[in-house]
């Protein structure tokens, strides 16, 4: 029996037939189906969160000049206060309230008879206290079920005050994941944030979608990018702001990190505005020299293409020695990568280069797309819990649609390999005879670390230490463990330092007491020596 | 850093901005991990368990197991029988704990959920068990949750037999397992017999062997937690948060009750093992006694460094009520003293404190914020800050030394192993102190006046 079938065959029935479609071993050849986005299963230990925690944990939260107003019991605001990393900086023009938790704080008697009250003076404070140009006002469970009409809130206090007022219906028991709450904040803020700018177009100019500059991974590519010859007109949503959102659409490009939590916003910007996305990672260097190659193909300036390579020499040139001396360390090592619905992905170019083979991996939250590539996206079934989210349709806007390339010259960059529009999911990278687990849990990865054992696993904060207490070293790759940022040549850097440390911290040599190896019992037996 | 807190204090009535309390499951969640063998499970959406488990495992820097009842929008309409039924099922096939404790969320609080219906009805094997409380998140906070917790295993479990054991029932407040297995450390040189619940030592600070386990061997036990009701006397420390729990267990079990301050500082301390030697009739230890003479010494040898030093206190409220009593004995003035979490008797009973120890012109707030005090302390500073992590703001803001006690410490380790309570904790919380302040002289001061012997 391989290990898939031993971990599966200790389920129920019942789970069984549910697991087995999620648990996967890759094969070559045929291409391979798994089942994800579906309903996590009650008792199970999943990783998930939920939908408030991918619309404004994830999503909403990092936009720094946006007071993040949440309407609910005190717990969720406060469970989404700089835990993340998204990490922001302000300056005179622009106002930073990531530092700050906001919310209504609802009593029993707000749910009792209802929360708007309490919700229209709460924004009437924040006004008076913070004049923010912003305000973002995300719903928790209760506010759903007692059916506060944050949306009428939202618009009259627009009204009222002369600012932008948005409202996001995510609760937290909508949809199966965080994943919901991407797709609800990429609506609210297509509708009614990007495009409302009219700041001047720039040339070379790009939007990072899907960068939450965890670790200041946004900032390290942003450097690049600028050192390149970009202009980088706004990033959403790490250190990003509501007043560069606005100008989104005045963009030539839009250049796609995480692809589960921002596709949407990519896709209706290309059919509103006429701007291109692709697919970038900027995380390992054999994706970032992709990446930077693409991008340069796209806009094709001999001068930007010469100082793309330019730029990546000198860059490469830093970190060569120290690439070689972790590779040294690390060569041969097997990981587990379970990250978010495209990190693990992310990471599996910049461990390949270290030598370290990704043999068990998956996603929390990730749906078959981010496994198995855009192509499938027309085959996958729509369920109950899918269409609870609203998935809103956008036209060309007459007077902003614009085109960078025709298509014939879009057609030819395809051909020339540049990810228009396009994503292979994991599959394109993992290698062969790994374990593909979707939505895991607790007692899979338990079960996979006996079967496997892979020499460091890459998690979250919740089984950080549980894979660390069974004797294998465990760092976090959503937070990064608080160090970072990994993205780009010197965060990959970052990354080969933090790992070596992880996996050769001198504690590990230390951790059976001598006593349980070695007899301790010496002395005499009935006075006989 | 929050450079947007404007100076002045305005009228907010609704606003909560960054806030000195978290949610009653959290705290649920905290005292079934207390229990030996018990799998904590949220009856809510999945988001709820995630972001508890979070915030267990950033402060404890281990493993803290829950499972969730994963409602999705059908249940939300339907009602949650269905998802927990299969949820128990699932946890006793998969996880096998003894116990299932479960917690409610607002969301199946807010449906109106039976939980008492739903675990009659539930399939649990024989042996096992499920009990349950309700822990709506829009009342109080987590240490109402913690209380909730509490009462809801002695409400399934604890029975009176008729026939006393002799032992004394010990609520240890909200606190680390540090301070819990120092409490228990006190009770036995004490030679108290006793049953403690929860008790997260060994749990939430078990060792590290090289091979995990879901259930460590810390947590009190199921027989223990039936044989509360046999106890002679209850003991609950911090009254604020373990009064309703005595009480609890009083009305069930005839078991009568006294509360005491959590032991942080001299007196509270010694009212706990006055306590402890009217129960059990034993003299007081000379260990205990070395300990106590330790602690005055220390107090004595560095007053000069504490006397009038001004502090703001944050946090719990029974946390924040021991470290004012500690820093009034120290000679410290606490000129702020303020918990997020709801109830007037927190105002009266640091009010009767600042009248006992003859300071004025403190001010102490019941479901304050961290805004609104560091608003106050804009307006006239402090010395020190003592509280959990969220404080590292208003300390860089405001360039003042933090302290970090009670909960949550997110960005720190050790803490949760060493304890406040008792006059070993005391003397721990005298050393922090007084390196915070004497760093700060030592960092302040001019070249010509940094002193070589202080």
């Amino acid at each position: 029996m391989d290990s898939r079938d031993k971990v599966l065959d200790k389920y129920s029935s019942k789970i069984y037939k549910n697991r087995k479609e999620h648990v996967i071993e890759i094969e070559g050849g045929e291409p391979q189906v798994i089942a994800a986005d579906t309903r996590a299963i009650p008792g199970i230990m999943t990783n998930r969160g939920c939908c408030y925690a991918g619309c404004k944990g994830v999503v909403t939260g990092p936009l720094k000049d946006v007071v993040n107003i949440v309407h609910g019991p005190i717990g969720c605001s406060y469970y989404t206060w700089g835990t993340r990393r998204n990490k922001a900086k302000g300056d005179e023009n622009t106002k930073d309230f990531t530092q700050y938790s906001f919310s209504t704080d609802m009593q029993e008697t707000d749910i009792v008879f209802g929360g708007e009250k309490k919700l229209r003076q709460a924004i009437k404070e924040a006004v008076e206290i913070f004049n923010p140009e912003c305000i973002m006002i995300s719903s928790t469970c209760p506010v759903g079920l007692i059916g506060d009409d944050i949306h009428a809130v939202a618009a009259e206090s627009e009204k009222l005050y002369g600012i932008k007022v948005l409202a996001f219906s995510c609760e937290g028991y909508k949809g199966v994941s965080q994943s919901g709450g991407h797709h609800i904040a990429n609506n609210g803020l297509m509708k009614y944030v990007i495009g409302t700018g009219d700041a001047e177009p720039l040339k070379y100019s790009i939007n990072l979608l899907g960068e939450y500059n965890i670790g200041g991974d946004g900032w390290e590519v942003e450097r690049i990018l600028k050192r390149i010859g970009y202009n980088v007109v706004s990033v959403m949503t790490g250190d990003g702001s509501y007043a560069d959102l606005k100008n989104a659409h005045t963009a030539d490009l839009n250049l796609v990190q995480c692809h589960r939590s921002i596709n949407y916003i990519a896709e209706m910007m290309k059919t509103k505005y006429g701007m291109d996305w692709i697919k970038v990672n900027f995380i390992g260097l054999e994706s970032i020299k992709k990446s930077l190659h693409d991008i340069a193909l796209y806009f094709n300036d001999p001068a930007l293409i010469e100082r793309t390579e330019a730029v990546i020499a000198e860059e490469l040139d830093e970190i060569e020695e120290g690439m070689a001396y972790y590779k040294s360390k690390l060569e041969g090592k097997k990981a587990a990568v379970y990250v978010g619905g495209s990190r693990t992905h992310h990471f599996i170019n910049l461990l390949k280069y270290l030598g370290v083979d990704v043999i068990l991996a998956g996603y929390e939250f990730g749906h078959r797309d981010d496994y198995e590539g855009r192509d499938v996206i027309p085959t996958i079934k729509i369920d109950a819990d899918s269409k609870n989210i609203e998935s809103i349709t956008v036209q060309p806007d007459q007077e902003k649609f614009k085109t960078f390339h025709t298509p014939e010259r879009l057609e030819e960059l395809k051909a020339a390999g540049v990810p228009l529009e396009k994503y292979d999911g994991l599959w394109a990278d993992i290698a062969e005879g790994a374990i593909i687990t979707d939505d895991f849990n607790h007692f899979e990865t338990e079960e996979f670390l006996k079967l496997l054992k892979p020499d460091i696993f890459f998690s979250g904060i919740k089984d950080k230490f549980i894979v660390q207490k069974s004797g294998v070293p465990s760092r976090q790759l959503h937070s990064y463990d608080y160090s970072g940022p990994y993205a780009g040549f010197r965060g990959a850097l970052n990354f080969a330092k933090d790992m070596t440390m992880a996996t050769y911290t001198p504690v590990w040599n230390m951790i059976q007491a001598p006593w349980k190896s070695e007899p301790t019992l010496v002395g005499s037996l009935g006075g006989i020596e | 850093m929050l450079e947007l807190t404007p100076k002045k204090v305005s009228e907010r009535s609704t606003l909560r901005i960054n806030p000195i309390k978290t949610c009653q499951p959290v705290g649920a969640m905290y005292a079934a991990l207390g229990v030996h063998s018990c799998m904590p499970h949220s009856h809510g959406s999945q988001g709820c368990c995630s972001f508890h488990r979070m915030f267990l495992t950033r402060h404890f820097k281990d493993p803290a197991i829950a499972s969730s009842s994963s409602f999705t929008e059908g249940a939300s309409v339907f009602g949650g029988g269905s998802n927990l039924k299969t949820a128990i099922k699932n946890i006793f096939d998969i996880y096998d704990p003894e116990i299932i404790a479960v917690h409610t969320t607002c969301l199946s609080e807010t449906i109106g959920d039976d939980l008492n219906g739903y675990i009659q009805d539930a399939k649990v094997p024989e042996g096992k068990l499920v009990v349950h409380t309700n822990t709506p998140s829009y009342v109080g906070s987590h240490i109402t949750g913690y209380y909730n917790m509490i009462a809801g295993f002695i409400k399934y479990l604890s029975e009176a037999s008729g026939e006393k054991n002799g032992k004394l029932a010990l609520f240890p407040g909200f606190v680390n397992p540090g301070d819990m297995r120092e409490m228990k450390r006190l009770m036995k040189l004490m030679g108290t017999e006793f049953i403690m619940l929860p008790d997260t030592s060994g749990v939430l600070d078990a060792p590290m062997t090289g091979s995990y386990t879901m259930y460590p061997k810390g947590g009190t036990s199921i027989p223990d937690i039936r044989d509360l009701g046999n106890c002679e006397l209850t003991i609950g420390l911090g009254e604020l948060t373990s009064e309703f729990p005595a009480d609890f267990l009083e009305k069930k079990c005839k078991v009568p009750y006294k509360t005491l301050p959590l032991p942080i500082g001299v007196e509270n301390t010694d009212n706990f093992i006055m306590a402890l030697n009217q129960f059990s009739k034993n003299e007081v230890p000379y260990e205990i006694e070395e300990e106590r003479g330790q602690l005055m010494d220390i107090l004595l040898d560095s007053h000069q460094y504490t006397n009038n030093k001004t502090v703001a206190i944050f946090g719990d409220p029974d946390t924040v009520l021991g470290m004012a009593q500690i820093t009034l004995e120290m000679g410290m003035i606490p000129k702020y003293v303020v918990t997020g979490t709801p109830g007037a008797a927190f105002e009266r009973k640091a009010n009767a404190l600042f009248e006992k120890f003859g300071v004025e012109g403190c001010v102490a707030k019941q479901a304050g914020d961290l805004f609104e005090l560091h608003q106050w302390i804009k307006n006239d500073p402090v010395d020190l800050l003592i509280g959990g992590t969220h404080g590292k703001q208003v300390a860089r803001a405001e360039d003042i030394p933090l302290v970090r006690v009670g909960f949550p410490i997110i960005d720190r380790y050790v803490h949760s192993y060493m304890p406040i309570v008792g006059y070993k904790g005391a003397i721990r919380l005298a050393e922090l102190i007084l390196n915070a302040l004497m760093d700060r002289q030592d960092r302040d001061c001019d070249d010509e006046d940094l002193e070589m012997v202080m």
